[in-house]
């Protein structure tokens, strides 16, 4: 039996590494994958203390975690596009537009 | 119809309001006329009024409190008006007069462009004037005291464009403001140790053992200074002579008739108080009667028309003072309206004479307009008359009256002065009188001169006038002619303490022929010197010349008000603006700007428009957030 | 035997992320991503989800990162210019991210300590599909709307090439 407790600091690993990579990376595109690294790191958070709890509300909010995620995805991807075509770039040190 | 006396001061009022507020729209004729009838209105009720008080016989009059105003703690204070004897005869002077200088305006003021705030102004006097007289409260009346100030202030500086005229009214309410301050503080030691500001629980403070003798002077005292501010005596006339940029019916109105004698009011009004401070009482006596001679000799070197009868005024008044502070009230109330008469049509019988020379006001540029100007020639000289105290005109019977009460109460030194005062105003009046209307004419054919009379508007006022300057006296007639013949006294004395000196009918015949020898004597000097040898007062001049300037000088008072009190007030505002106004007050608001800029930019860093800087707060924030959670 | 597979999947799982960080080409990022995505599964399936584990593998491994992919071969983009000057945020970055590492720890503990039910119910699919459609029925069709709704987003935004 592994403990939840190991799942969640792998959790909460995962989740740190996509912040830093969200900080490190230029492109627009890749720091949108980083966010999805940090969705699932939470999706492994939820599963674990839904298996802590005993419950099985942790899957279906898992699931749905997922579809949103991927709705989300395909939304950011058509504005990442849009964003290409206007600007030539997707490197975020060039989009400062609301520089103030 | 007597008993809507509390409109008396409240239709003026209302016509004012009217008048500043929408007079732009109003057609001249309008504006004229609704103003002289807002206060032949009040004219009316106050002569209502007057019937109900004759018929009532005694009493304490007509009260009516309108509304309660102040009420904080244990003081409290509310709009009282009050109509006795004493305010009904300042109530009729104030709009019987004002009727007639309202008429008069309209014809005076015909081409200026600012007829309807002229007219609004002199409303709003009148409004604050009624107020002063019907007050049952001494702070209802101080606001009326101080609102008759504002609206001299308001009227001196008409033509504010002329800077002479602009601030002549800024002294005339500085120095005003002097004596307002001391009357402030008299209102506060009253409120405090009366524990009302109802006039008549003041009145009856001495006896009621509530005040004592030395708070009674004082409070006396300062309330006199007050009065000498208004109503230009010594220290504080310095503003009346300069008042006369002012247009002439204002001059005749406000400087004559009614708001410098408020202060002769007020000391009647509280009678109670100096009755019962003999200190006090000597105070106004003495300054009246040194302020009568002094501002005379002044009137003799002056060569504007106007200024004359200005040092006339304050003159005048002092012989008011000097009734009161002897203790004969009702002397100086009656001085004081027969004053009102002739001063007044003094006044606008200049003003006529200005009118037809086309604004020339300096006598050495006037001279045989006896035939010129046939209608205003006989009312300016009833005028002098009345007010040198020849026999059976107004003034004698006034004038008189006074000098007998300090005669009969042993103050002879008080006497002489104004007996000496008498020649003296003779002389200077009658001096004006053959400059201007006698003599070879040395006013020059300028086009602006259209030596004619003045319109009906103009001239019947004048008549009226000059009927009651010669007539009123006889309702003040000494005792010689019995007891009951003094209607004044005894009216007055309703409210006012009685006089109570008796003389031998002998010296009262010695008293008033010493009157009228006094009156011929000036006229006779006058004669002398501007009729038939002209060269003397130039001889006199070049003989004393250092006595000559030091009069005309206007004795430097006014030179050594401004080196003692002016200009050491004006240095010092003038470092305290510096150093507090400028580097503090606007130090801290340009300061608190400079701030608020600052941390703006300040802020600014933080919008760099980067991504990566948005989601570095971002995990600050988390961070914070959780661990806020785990604590 | 169970924590063998754990360590291989997590390590796995983690080194794959952390190549990702490292590498500079954004292909190489999304296939080492699809890779962390798959084993994210695997572990999903250590936790007694099997559900969850299939919909992971299918959905985001095969969905999402091949959406990901098109869009990285769509732009053809070079790689990435010289690197700037932005050391002091990088380690700001990763100083915060320590901290929240250990923070979560702390909080994932808690949480554990606080609510200790019974024993797991068990991957059991008919439960969670009563679930589904019982007690997150709206939920359910909602996200189905949702779905729907990015498409037709999708379409609208970038669906049209500008000039036509």
């Amino acid at each position: 039996m592994i403990p939840p407790l190991a799942f969640l600091g792998l959790a909460a690993l995962l989740f740190v590494l996509g912040t830093i990579a969200f900080f490190v990376k230029k492109d627009l595109l890749v720091q949108f994958m980083a966010v999805e690294i940090m969705l699932n790191a939470g999706n492994l958070a939820i599963l674990a203390l839904g298996r802590a709890t005993g419950k099985a509300d942790g899957q279906a909010l898992v699931l749905f975690v997922i579809t949103v995620a991927a709705a989300e995805a395909v939304v950011g991807l058509a504005i990442i596009v849009l964003v290409f075509r206007r600007r030539k770039s997707i490197r975020t040190d060039d989009l400062k537009d609301l520089k103030g | 119809m007597a008993d809507l006396f509390w409109l008396i001061p409240l239709v003026p009022g209302a016509g004012a309001f009217v008048l500043l507020l929408f007079g732009r729209r109003m057609s001249r004729r309008w504006i004229g006329l609704q103003a002289s009838l807002a206060v032949l209105i009040s004219f009316v009720l106050s002569t209502a009024g007057l019937v109900r008080l004759v018929q009532a016989r005694s009493g304490t009059g007509l009260t009516r409190t309108l509304l309660s105003w102040i009420v904080s703690g244990s003081f409290s204070t509310s709009i009282t008006f009050r109509f006795d004897e004493l305010a009904a005869v300042m109530a009729l002077v104030v709009t019987g007069v004002g009727f007639l200088i309202h008429v008069y305006s309209a014809g005076y003021m015909a081409d200026d462009k600012a007829y309807d705030r002229y007219f609004g102004f002199l409303n709003l006097f009148t409004f604050f004037m009624l107020v002063l007289v019907l007050a049952g409260d001494i702070v209802l009346m101080f606001v009326g005291w101080e609102g008759v100030g504002l609206c001299s202030y308001l009227l001196i500086g008409f033509w504010f464009d002329r800077p002479a005229a602009a601030k002549a009214g800024m002294k005339a309410f500085v120095v005003n403001r002097i004596g307002d301050a001391a009357f402030i503080i008299a209102i506060l030691l009253l409120l405090t140790a009366v524990g009302s500001s109802s006039l008549s629980a003041i009145n009856a403070a001495p006896a009621a053992a509530l005040l004592s003798p030395a708070l009674v002077t004082l409070i006396a005292i300062l309330l006199f200074v007050g009065a000498t501010g208004k109503s230009a005596q010594i220290p504080l006339y310095v503003w009346l002579p300069d008042a006369m940029e002012g247009p002439t019916p204002v001059s005749a109105l406000i400087h004559a008739a009614t708001m410098v004698t408020s202060g002769v009011y007020m000391v009647c009004r509280l009678s109670g108080l100096y009755a019962a401070s003999a200190a006090a009482s000597s105070v106004v006596a003495w300054i009246g009667a040194v302020t009568a001679v002094f501002a005379a000799t002044m009137a003799f070197v002056q060569n504007d028309i106007k200024r004359v009868l200005a040092y006339s005024t304050i003159s005048q008044i002092g012989y008011m003072f000097l009734g009161c502070g002897v203790g004969a009230y009702a002397a100086g109330l009656f001085h004081l309206v027969t004053h009102a008469f002739f001063k007044s049509l003094l006044f606008l019988a200049a003003g006529s004479v200005i009118h037809a020379l086309g604004g020339e006001q300096d006598m050495r540029r006037m001279g045989g307009l006896r035939k010129s100007l046939p209608a205003t020639f006989p009312v300016f000289l009833v005028g002098a008359l009345a007010i040198s105290g020849v026999p059976f005109l107004s003034g004698f019977f006034s004038k008189d009256a006074i000098l007998r009460s300090a005669f009969a109460g042993g103050r002879y030194v008080l006497y002489a002065l104004g007996l000496a005062g008498a020649v003296m105003t003779a002389f200077y009046m009658f001096r004006l009188i053959y400059r201007t209307f006698y003599g070879e004419p040395k006013a020059g054919p300028a086009p602006e001169r259209h030596l004619h009379e003045s319109p009906r508007t103009m001239t019947v006022p004048l008549v009226v006038l000059a009927v009651f300057s010669a007539f009123a006296g006889f309702a003040g007639l000494p005792v010689l002619f019995g007891d009951r013949a003094n209607i004044f006294g005894r009216f007055a004395g309703r409210v006012l303490r009685p006089v109570t000196h008796h003389l031998a009918p002998s010296t009262e015949v010695v008293l008033v022929l010493a009157a009228t020898l006094s009156a011929l004597l000036g006229i006779g000097l006058a004669f002398v010197f501007y009729r038939r040898s002209p060269a003397i007062p130039e001889r006199l001049v070049r003989r004393f010349p250092r006595a000559y300037r030091l009069l005309a000088g206007k004795y430097y008072v006014d030179e050594a008000y401004e080196a003692a009190i002016i200009r050491p007030l004006v240095r010092g505002s003038e470092q305290v603006y510096r150093h507090f106004d400028l580097k503090v007050v606007d130090g801290a608001l340009n300061g608190s700007a400079a701030a608020a800029g600052l941390a703006g930019r300040g802020l600014n860093v933080l919008q760099s428009g980067l991504l990566r800087d948005y989601a570095l707060a971002f995990l600050l924030g988390a961070i914070l957030f959780v661990g806020f959670l785990l604590i | 035997m169970a924590w063998v597979i754990f360590a291989i999947l997590s390590i796995l799982c983690a080194g794959a992320v952390t190549a990702m960080i490292v590498s500079r080409n954004q292909a190489h990022n999304a296939l080492f991503l699809v890779l962390a995505f798959a084993s994210l599964g695997g572990i999903f399936g250590l936790l007694e989800a099997p559900f969850a584990a299939g919909v992971q593998v299918l959905v985001y491994a095969g969905a999402i990162m091949v959406l990901f992919l098109f869009a990285i071969m769509m732009f053809d983009l070079r790689e990435a210019g010289p690197r700037e000057k932005r050391r002091l945020k990088v380690v700001l970055a990763g100083g915060l991210g320590l901290v929240l590492l250990a923070e979560l720890v702390l909080a994932g503990r808690q949480a554990l300590s606080a609510g200790r039910a019974s024993a797991a119910a068990g991957g059991d699919l008919a439960h969670l599909g009563r679930l589904l459609f019982t007690d997150y029925l709206y939920a359910f069709e909602i996200t189905s709307l949702l779905i729907l709704a990015a498409l037709v987003g999708a379409l609208a935004l970038a669906g049209r090439r500008e000039g036509e």
